[in-house]
C-alpha cells in the first residue's frame, strides 16, 4: 500500500508497486462488470490542476475519480486566473479553502508536485501527472501492468522482459518513471536514441544505450516508442523529420522484425508519420488503446490507496 | 479463553450447514456459493467439497467487500482481495454467502452491495459458521453452525487449517 503522495517512481518500492497492479487489477475487473461505479471514495473531492495540456491523462484520473464515485473539480490554466499570472502558492491556497482531498497535477515545471507537496500550501494528497522532463509515475504503472497483462500475467514480476523504449528521451519524463518502475520490477530496459536526444548522466541509469533500432528490435518483446515532443524542440537535436523518421520510426518493415509475441506501445499522444507509422499505431502487435484503458484502472487504485481511508495509524 | 468448537465440532457443522442448503433450495441446480475473505473463502470451499460430494459439483466463488465497507473512512486502506465468480456466474442463481463470524451484520451489508456490482442473484441467503449476536442492522443468517451468546467486550476467533494450522473456535476475553 502506498500512503501520503505519488510524486515519483521512487516513491514505489517493488512490493508497493507490484500491490497497485494487483489492485487495480481487481477495480478493471469490477468496472468491467455491468456497474461501474463504486461507492468507495463518496464525499471525497479531487481536482485535476492542469498547467499544460492532455486528453489521455486528465479524462484517465477524471474516468476514475467518477467511477470511485468522487467529485472531480477539473482545472485548467487557459481560462484560469493562472492567465492574469497567480502563482501556483495562491492557487494551491484556493484549492485548500475549497475543500480539496487530493491533488493531481500537471505542470511543465520539473518538481512542481514536489513543490506542492512539500511545502504547507495544502493539506491534499498530490499525485504527480507530470512534471515538466521530470517523471509521470502513473503512465509507468500503467504501462507495467499493460506489459504485465500481455507477457507476464501469471508471474508476479516482469523479470526477463526485454524493452525498448524509443526516441527522444531527454524530453521524456515518461520514460524516466519507466526505466525506474520498470527495471524495479525486473525487466531489462535498453534505450534507442540519437545521442542528441539523451540526457545528461544516462549512463548512471540502470539501462543499456544503443543507438542503431535496428540492431536492437529483433531481440525484444516490448517496444515503447516516445512522441517528439515539438513543444520542448527548442534546439536543432536532429536535421530533419524525415531523417529522424527513418532512422528511429517504428515502420512497417521494423514491424516485420518484431519478434511474433512482441508488443508495441506509445503513451500518446502519436505523430503518426514520425515516431510511428500508421500502420504500426494500428497493427495488431500495438497494445497503445489497452494503455489508455489500464490507465483508468491504474488511477482508481492510485486513488483508492491514497484516500480510501482514515490515515495509516488511525484506530477505528 | 475458552474453546467454542472443536475441530470435529466444525466439521459436523460444515457437513449440517451443507445439507441444510441443499434441502432448502430443493437440490443443487440453481446453487451457487460465494465465500468472505479470508476465513468464509475458505468455509464456503469446504462446503462446496461436500455438496459435490454428496450431491453433485456446485460453483463456488469469493467475494470481497474492501471497497464497499461503511468504516472505510475510519481505518487504514485495506489490500483489495480478488474477487472470483462462481462458474456459471450469479446472475438468477440462488446465491449462499459464507462468512465465519456474523456479528454487527455490516459485513453483509457490505456484501449485498458487493454483489450488485456483479449482477442479480435470484436470491441470497447466508450461512455463517458462529452467530454471535449483537446485530447492528436488521440482517439474519439462514444456515448457522452455532449460535454463541457473548458479550460485547469479547471476541470470537475462528481458526481454520488452512490459515491457521489447525481448526479451532475460540472466545477471547
Amino acid at each position: 500500500m502506498i500512503s501520503g503522495h505519488l510524486l515519483s517512481a521512487e516513491d514505489l518500492t517493488k512490493e508497493s508497486a507490484l500491490g497497485l497492479l494487483a489492485t487495480a487489477k481487481e477495480l478493471a475487473a469490477i468496472t468491467d462488470g455491468p456497474n461501474k461505479k463504486l461507492p468507495t471514495l463518496r464525499g471525497k473531492s479531487i481536482v485535476n490542476l492542469f498547467f499544460e495540456d492532455s486528453t489521455r491523462t486528465r479524462i484517465s484520473f477524471e474516468s476514475a475519480a467518477k467511477r470511485l464515485s468522487a467529485d472531480v473539480i477539473n482545472f485548467s490554466a487557459k481560462g484560469s486566473s493562472v492567465s492574469k499570472g497567480e502563482s501556483l502558492k495562491d492557487t494551491a491556497q484556493t484549492l485548500q479553502a475549497i475543500g480539496a482531498d487530493a491533488v493531481v497535477i500537471r505542470h511543465s515545471a520539473s518538481g512542481a508536485a514536489k513543490r506542492l507537496a512539500d511545502t504547507h500550501w495544502i493539506q491534499a494528497a498530490v499525485i504527480n501527472a507530470g512534471d515538466g522532463t521530470h517523471e509521470h509515475p502513473t503512465q509507468a504503472l500503467l504501462d507495467a501492468f499493460t506489459i504485465k497483462q500481455h507477457l507476464r500475467s501469471s508471474e508476479n514480476d516482469l523479470t526477463g522482459v526485454r524493452i525498448l523504449i524509443v526516441g527522444d528521451i531527454l524530453h521524456s519524463r515518461v520514460a524516466r518513471s519507466n526505466v525506474i518502475l520498470l527495471t524495479k520490477l525486473g525487466a531489462t530496459v535498453t534505450l534507442v536514441a540519437p545521442p542528441t536526444l539523451l540526457p545528461v548522466g544516462v549512463s548512471n541509469w540502470p539501462v543499456e544505450i544503443s543507438y542503431d533500432f535496428d540492431k536492437e528490435i529483433a531481440n525484444c518483446d516490448v517496444v515503447m516508442m516516445l512522441r517528439i515532443q515539438l513543444e520542448r524542440m527548442n534546439d536543432s537535436f536532429f536535421p530533419s523529420a524525415q531523417e529522424y523518421s527513418k532512422r528511429y520510426g517504428l515502420n512497417s518493415s521494423r514491424l516485420r522484425k518484431l519478434s511474433k509475441s512482441a508488443i508495441v506501445m506509445h503513451p500518446g499522444p502519436m505523430n503518426r508519420g514520425l515516431e510511428i507509422s500508421a500502420e504500426s499505431a494500428d497493427d495488431l502487435k500495438s497494445v497503445i488503446i489497452d494503455q489508455v484503458k489500464n490507465g483508468v484502472a491504474i488511477r482508481m487504485a492510485v486513488l483508492y490507496e491514497l484516500l480510501g481511508g482514515a490515515p495509516i495509524g488511525a484506530q477505528r | 479463553m475458552g474453546v467454542l468448537l472443536s475441530g470435529s465440532d466444525i466439521d459436523r457443522a460444515i457437513k449440517r450447514i451443507s445439507h441444510e442448503i441443499i434441502e432448502h433450495n430443493q437440490g443443487i441446480s440453481n446453487l451457487v456459493l460465494m465465500g468472505i475473505p479470508t476465513r468464509g473463502a475458505y468455509l464456503a470451499e469446504r462446503i462446496c467439497n461436500f455438496i459435490t460430494e454428496i450431491e453433485g459439483s456446485v460453483g463456488c466463488g469469493v467475494l470481497d467487500i474492501t471497497l464497499h465497507r461503511d468504516d472505510l473512512r475510519l481505518r487504514p486502506p485495506k489490500p483489495i482481495l480478488p474477487t472470483k465468480l462462481p462458474q456459471g456466474g450469479i446472475e438468477g442463481k440462488d446465491l449462499v454467502l459464507v462468512d465465519d463470524v456474523l456479528f454487527s451484520g455490516r459485513t453483509i451489508r457490505a456484501a449485498l452491495d458487493a454483489i450488485g456490482e456483479l449482477g442479480r442473484p435470484k436470491s441470497v441467503q447466508l450461512a455463517v459458521l458462529v452467530d454471535r449476536g449483537h446485530r447492528e442492522l436488521p440482517i439474519r443468517a439462514d444456515f448457522v453452525g452455532k449460535n454463541i451468546p457473548t458479550s460485547i467486550s469479547e471476541s470470537v476467533k475462528v481458526n481454520l487449517k488452512e490459515l491457521d494450522g489447525e481448526d479451532l473456535v475460540e472466545l477471547l476475553k
